[in-house]
């Protein structure tokens, strides 16, 4: 685990000089979409793919141009953004191997997912809205992981943040949904105050906020303010991906569309806080305790949305938990010295597998009639034998069947978990592996109740596969959830592409052997496929939740109760602390001010004087005012 | 005065406007209009002009005139800008034409008086019980009708007289739509002078004298409540003004002891060697002024009464501009006149700043008037002002004054896009609202967008100069910064809270037939919209016009540099950087 020597950077040429076309691409089909009304209802949600579309073309135009060079870090200088003195921030695009891959994650996925929408949204009235935003998400998307510095990545920040604002109260007349928006709002804004005072913070010590500035000077920053900085980002991406203890947004935004659930809430937005760790990797070298708190957090996470995950009959809160659960597991990796390629590694596999998973769940909505509930499936794999496919191929992936993509991501993680050995590697590497035979548990639940057992629909229901606009791009997705795996490992590809950015990873020497970890992981991951397959597989599962339960699974069901505890923890006493506060302010300082005013003048009555003939009384008091300030100013120079 | 300087055409311009309204016939209130509006945008043109002129590394004032004006006092007409001075003007320039196309049919006789009645209407929703009984001759239970509707009778009776002429039983008064316009010309007038004065006391004119026309506008074209808001508005101002004066005659004295003849002149004034203690003195003078004025925690009760109750196209100008003054006056006459005044009270005036920007955004939560809760989030955000003032760093000053005129367009296009609310529902409560959205989409955006500038939203102007104030304020004082940083969590909240209830959620039964907005609605709202986008991508042309005010200030006059990154290895230079160290180079 030895930093990238030196942070260079050369300016970009060619191909990779245009890299802002990137992101003018996707934000001139949001503008057109936006400002051009109903006119553009038509032809617009097809603009928004070919924007999207193209910009995967370049994208990979550029990968291979970066790829033919030998500094593979390249700039795009735009303008001077904000110079003021010492501080001087300008717009500009950082081109290197980690945001190359996001590029390409971000374009290839959202693609699909835009055409997937055009059958998912095909009927609905506001679909021009939908797709402006998401073209909106994917521009921001594309800036957060271009820029070349952090006040460049705040705004990408905000922006996909404003997007998925919108997009979760995209049916805003829907209060669940326009409470959801804006708790993820919120939930975003306490994680980026961190942000903001990290950025705040590197100025303050370094002087520059750039990418190159910071990463170039890290070393020599002091412990203190290496392990502020590394905390403080660590709270940003907290509130973005949906970390503990700023996690209860993203399951809350399920109440968004579906195609914006796998395209934001799974596949790209929420990994963001991964990004943004991994991009400042040679911060948390410097700050190793900002580091463990890292994996810690990841660790609560994972263990906190597996368990979540297993309590719910709601197919996408189930989905969103296990999103929250997944991202702990990249968290765990990316604090480990050494292993932020394995995190970026499962980032990738898991955009493939989650948004597959999801595309399928909103294929299965799409055919019941919205229907979210799982225990209104059931023998599905009959009606929908495509999205049945798709989602077994990402319910094998996410639970690590062997040779498929998550098998490779996971497996990393958890050996990278044992290997930093002593009782922190037993404990995280433990937790892990707990967590991956819970993650085999309820997807297998997922997977019985919705596609096995009895048809439990009403008779109004009558599922249909969906139309091959949206299966066409779930079938991608599974391809990629099968080989990405095996093809980003393959000698090694991923971790050396990523080397110039993360560091060389090396493995020294493991504390438990590689095939000791797999067989472990295999059996925690059969057990639970057995043990859920038992409850719901085998067994009839009733129409409705159980209410007789242990209290542990009401707890569960409760989200462990963080959503009560920051209702009375935060929201009930800022609710009395502002009403009190507004009772004082009429009665307590603008009181007492009337009332100065009304004493002086000897009651209100005056106070009417005062405005009727306010010229002579006004000259009036200046002038007594004037003499006493200057009698006063005399007695200070006299006395002087 | 054979040749005028531009900057004394300019403020003549719009006085021109306001004569030329008085000579239209009666009947012809559209030429009025249009007459208001070309001449608001020939300033527009000029002001361009100028600023194209604008040398950033010039002289400090540019444009300047001079002429002897009470040779007695040494008064003169001495006018001129600097970087500073400049953008305010040109944030003049271009509200005052927004604001009179959003205003155009405001101050319409008959529609004036349906809207004073249902306004009036709606401060009695606003009072939640109790208040509806004595609503006919009294509406004083509105101030503070979010929480208590129960008023002693005492009170009520005392300001029920200077209200009276507000009930919905008397009709309201004379209208005139000439009155309206030409006044908000004779304001524009004002207000370009009371930034263009170089001479203190000129400004002081200016400042007093804005008064006036804003008074009337508030007194008789506002709200149910307009004539106790009137007041309110005039004896804050008036105490705050008295004290200027008096610290003004204080200056005046001074220079004549040191120079052998008093004088206004600011360069020369700012070469005077004053005590500490007189400093301090006449600092508190000034600043209390400065402080009503912009307004400053605890200084700020007043504007809430007056943001809500003036029509909303003065609102604008009451919030976006005039506040102004004292945010500009800290920084053009508190500073370099006494700095070592200004570095004793700095620590103190950061306090209450930090306090302003917590109290005024959970007091902005609390609202249910939605004009309130504007003039709350002003409270907020001027708060971050007086830290970008105060904090004696480039970047904290460059941010204060982009501040300044960011603020005048967002919070300009929130205060407008509420007033097409109200127009439209009637009430200022946000109770009274649900769902718009669906009903008056681009209406629902534009709050948004305006809301979301409010909350400074990085890729919008304000998000630049928010970050410039917390960071110019981290160098010096971590803690008041880290305590201004969590306002942008309260400011997401009092934004978002306020537009779920009134724009989503299920359309509310009484609004099905709500019109969305006008073509003139929209480009009065869209043009501003459009600058603070542009300002939020490119804000370099302000800040390049701004810096080098804002660094000569700072390193000149008040005689402090900005303090130095600490753990970059750049040798021991790093020992100006303690909390609250305000070392320098003088």
């Amino acid at each position: 685990m030895i930093a990238a020597e030196v942070f260079s950077v050369v300016p970009a040429t060619g191909t990779l000089s245009s890299l802002w076309l990137l992101l003018v691409l996707p934000a001139f089909g949001a503008a057109v979409l936006l400002l051009g009304g109903r006119r553009t209802d038509s032809w617009g949600p097809y603009l928004a793919c070919a924007t999207t579309g193209v910009a995967f073309v370049y994208g990979l135009v550029a990968f291979f141009a970066l790829k033919g060079l030998s500094e593979r870090s390249v700039d795009v200088h735009l303008f001077s953004w904000i110079p003021v003195a010492g501080f001087q921030v300008d717009a500009g695009l950082l081109y290197d191997p980690l945001s190359a891959t996001f590029v390409l994650l971000i374009t290839g996925v959202g693609f699909l997912i835009h055409v997937y929408s055009l059958g998912y949204m095909g009927h609905d009235p506001r679909k021009r809205q939908f797709f402006a935003y998401l073209n909106l998400f994917v521009a921001a998307m594309l800036l957060l992981v271009l820029a070349d510095s952090f006040l460049g990545l705040y705004v990408g920040w905000e922006g996909v943040g404003l997007a998925s604002y919108l997009l979760i109260s995209f049916y805003f007349t829907r209060n669940s949904a326009a409470t959801a928006a804006k708790k993820a709002f919120i939930a975003n804004r306490v994680g980026d105050v961190g942000l903001s005072l990290a950025i705040m913070m590197m100025f303050a010590t370094l002087g520059t906020t750039s990418f190159e500035g910071v990463f170039t000077e890290a070393e020599a920053l002091s412990a203190g303010a290496a392990t502020a900085i590394g905390l403080l980002l660590l709270l940003g991406a907290c509130g973005k991906s949906g970390q503990f203890p700023l996690h209860t947004w993203l399951p809350d935004a399920m109440e968004g569309p579906t195609p914006v659930s796998a395209l934001i809430h799974a596949a790209t937005m929420v990994t963001a806080g991964v990004y943004l760790i991994a991009r400042s990797s040679p911060i948390y070298e410097v700050a190793e305790t900002a580091a463990l708190v890292v994996s810690i957090i990841g660790v609560i996470t994972l263990l906190i949305g597996c368990i979540i995950g297993c309590a719910y009959d709601d197919i996408k809160k189930v989905l969103a938990y296990s999103t929250v659960s997944q991202i702990g597991y990249m968290f765990l990796a990316v604090g480990i010295p050494g292993a932020a390629g394995v995190a970026i590694l499962h980032l990738l596999t898991h955009g493939f597998f989650k948004a597959c998973m999801f595309l399928s769940a909103g294929s299965v909505m799409h055919g019941m009639n919205d229907q979210v509930d799982m225990r209104r499936f059931g023998g599905l794999r009959t009606v929908m034998p495509v999205t049945f496919a798709c989602m077994g191929v990402g319910y094998l992936a996410i639970i690590g069947f062997p040779f498929l993509s998550g098998f490779y991501s996971k497996d990393l993680i958890i050996e990278a978990a044992f290997d930093q050995g002593g009782a922190r590697g037993y404990l995280m590497g433990g937790a892990a592996l707990l967590a991956a035979g819970v993650t085999a548990f309820y997807m297998t639940r997922l997977m019985a109740m919705t596609f096995f057992g009895k048809r439990r629909w009403t008779a109004d229901v009558h599922p249909h596969e969906s139309p091959s606009v949206m299966t066409g791009p779930m079938v991608l997705l599974a391809v990629g959830s099968v080989v990405a795996g095996f093809l980003l490992t393959r000698g090694d590809g991923l971790f050396h592409w990523l080397e110039p950015v993360l560091g060389v990873h090396e493995v020294e020497d493991h504390v438990i052997a590689p095939l000791v970890v797999t067989a472990m992981t295999l059996v925690a991951v059969v057990l639970g496929v057995a043990l859920a397959w038992s409850m719901y597989g085998r067994k009839a599962v009733p129409m409705s939740a159980p209410v007789a339960v242990s209290p542990f699974t009401t707890a569960a069901r409760n989200n462990l109760y963080f959503d009560a505890l920051n209702e009375n923890l935060l929201m009930r006493p800022g609710q009395y602390l502002t009403r009190a506060l507004v009772f004082v302010d009429n009665r307590g300082i603008d009181g007492a001010v009337n009332g100065l005013a009304a004493g002086i003048g000897g009651g209100s009555g005056r106070l009417r004087r005062v405005q009727t003939g306010f010229v002579r009384s006004y000259a009036l008091s200046i002038f007594g005012g004037a003499a006493a300030v200057v009698a006063a100013l005399l007695v200070v120079r006299l006395g002087a | 005065m054979s040749s005028l300087s531009t900057l004394t055409v300019l403020g003549l311009i719009p006085l021109l406007g306001a004569l030329l309204i008085g000579l239209v016939p009666r009947g012809r209130e559209v030429v009025v209009k249009q007459i208001a509006l070309v001449t608001s945008l020939v300033v527009l043109a000029v002001t361009i002009g100028m600023c194209a002129q604008f040398e950033p590394g010039g002289g400090r004032f540019q444009f300047s005139e001079q002429h002897n004006w009470i040779e007695a006092f040494g008064v003169k007409y001495s006018v001129g800008v600097d970087g500073i001075a400049l953008v305010l003007i040109a944030l003049v320039a271009v509200l005052v034409p927004v604001v009179l196309l959003a205003s155009w049919h405001d101050a319409d006789p008959e529609v004036g008086a349906v809207a004073a009645g249902q306004r009036a209407g709606a401060g009695r929703q606003g009072a939640r019980t109790g208040a509806a009984g004595r609503a006919g001759s009294s509406t004083r239970g509105g101030s503070v009708a979010v929480l208590e509707a129960d008023e002693d009778d005492e009170q009520d009776g005392a300001d029920g007289v200077t209200s009276s002429a507000a009930g919905d039983t008397t009709p309201p008064p004379t209208r005139s739509v000439k009155a309206f316009f030409s006044m908000i010309l004779v304001l524009e007038t004002m207000m370009i002078g009371v930034f263009a004065a170089t001479d203190v006391f000129l400004f002081y004119v200016f400042f007093e004298a804005m008064l006036i026309p804003t008074y009337f506008l508030i007194g008789s074209y506002g709200g149910p409540r307009r004539s106790y808001a009137a007041v309110k508005f005039l004896l804050y101002s008036l105490v705050g003004g008295l004290l200027m004066l008096a610290a003004l005659i204080g200056l005046y004295v001074t220079s004549a002891q040191q120079l052998g003849e008093g004088t206004f002149d600011f360069l020369v004034l700012t070469k005077l060697e004053i005590s500490t203690p007189v400093q301090m003195a006449l600092f508190l003078g000034f600043f209390i002024a400065f402080a009503i004025k912009a307004p400053l925690w605890p200084f700020h009760t007043w504007l809430p009464d007056a943001g809500a109750e003036a029509p909303v196209g003065v609102a604008v100008l009451l919030v976006g501009i005039l506040d102004k003054v004292g945010t500009y006056g800290f920084l053009r006459y508190c500073l370099p006149l006494f700095p070592d005044a200004s570095r004793i009270a700095a620590p103190y005036v950061i306090t209450l700043s930090v306090i302003g920007i917590l109290y005024g955004a959970l007091l902005a939560m609390g609202q249910k008037d939605l004009k309130r809760l504007v003039s709350y989030t002003s409270v907020a955000h001027f708060g971050f002002i007086g830290l970008g003032c105060f904090a004696f760093t480039t970047q904290g000053g460059t941010g204060a004054v982009l501040y300044m005129v960011n603020h005048g367009l967002s919070t300009g296009a929130l205060f407008l896009v509420i007033g097409f609310l109200v127009v439209r529902g009637k009430s200022r409560n946000s109770d009274t609202y649900s769902g718009i959205g669906k009903v008056a989409p681009v209406l629902a955006g534009l709050f948004l967008v305006a809301g979301l500038s409010s909350l400074a939203l990085p890729g919008l102007s304000t998000f630049v100069s928010e970050f410039l104030v917390l960071v110019g304020t981290f160098t010096r004082y971590k803690v008041a910064a880290v305590f201004a940083t969590i306002g942008i969590i309260l400011a997401a909240l009092y934004i978002l809270l306020a537009y779920q209830k009134t724009m989503q959620g299920p359309l509310s039964a009484a609004h099905t037939k709500m019109k969305d907005l006008s073509f003139r609605e929209v480009m009065a709202v869209a043009s501003l919209v459009a600058l603070m986008i542009f300002l939020g991508f490119y804000p370099k042309p302000l800040l390049d016009v701004i810096t080098p005010g804002v660094e000569r200030t700072m390193r000149v006059d008040v005689g402090v540099g900005d303090p130095f990154p600490t753990d970059r290895p750049l040798g021991e230079i790093a020992t100006s950087f303690t909390s609250g160290s305000t070392t320098g180079e003088r």
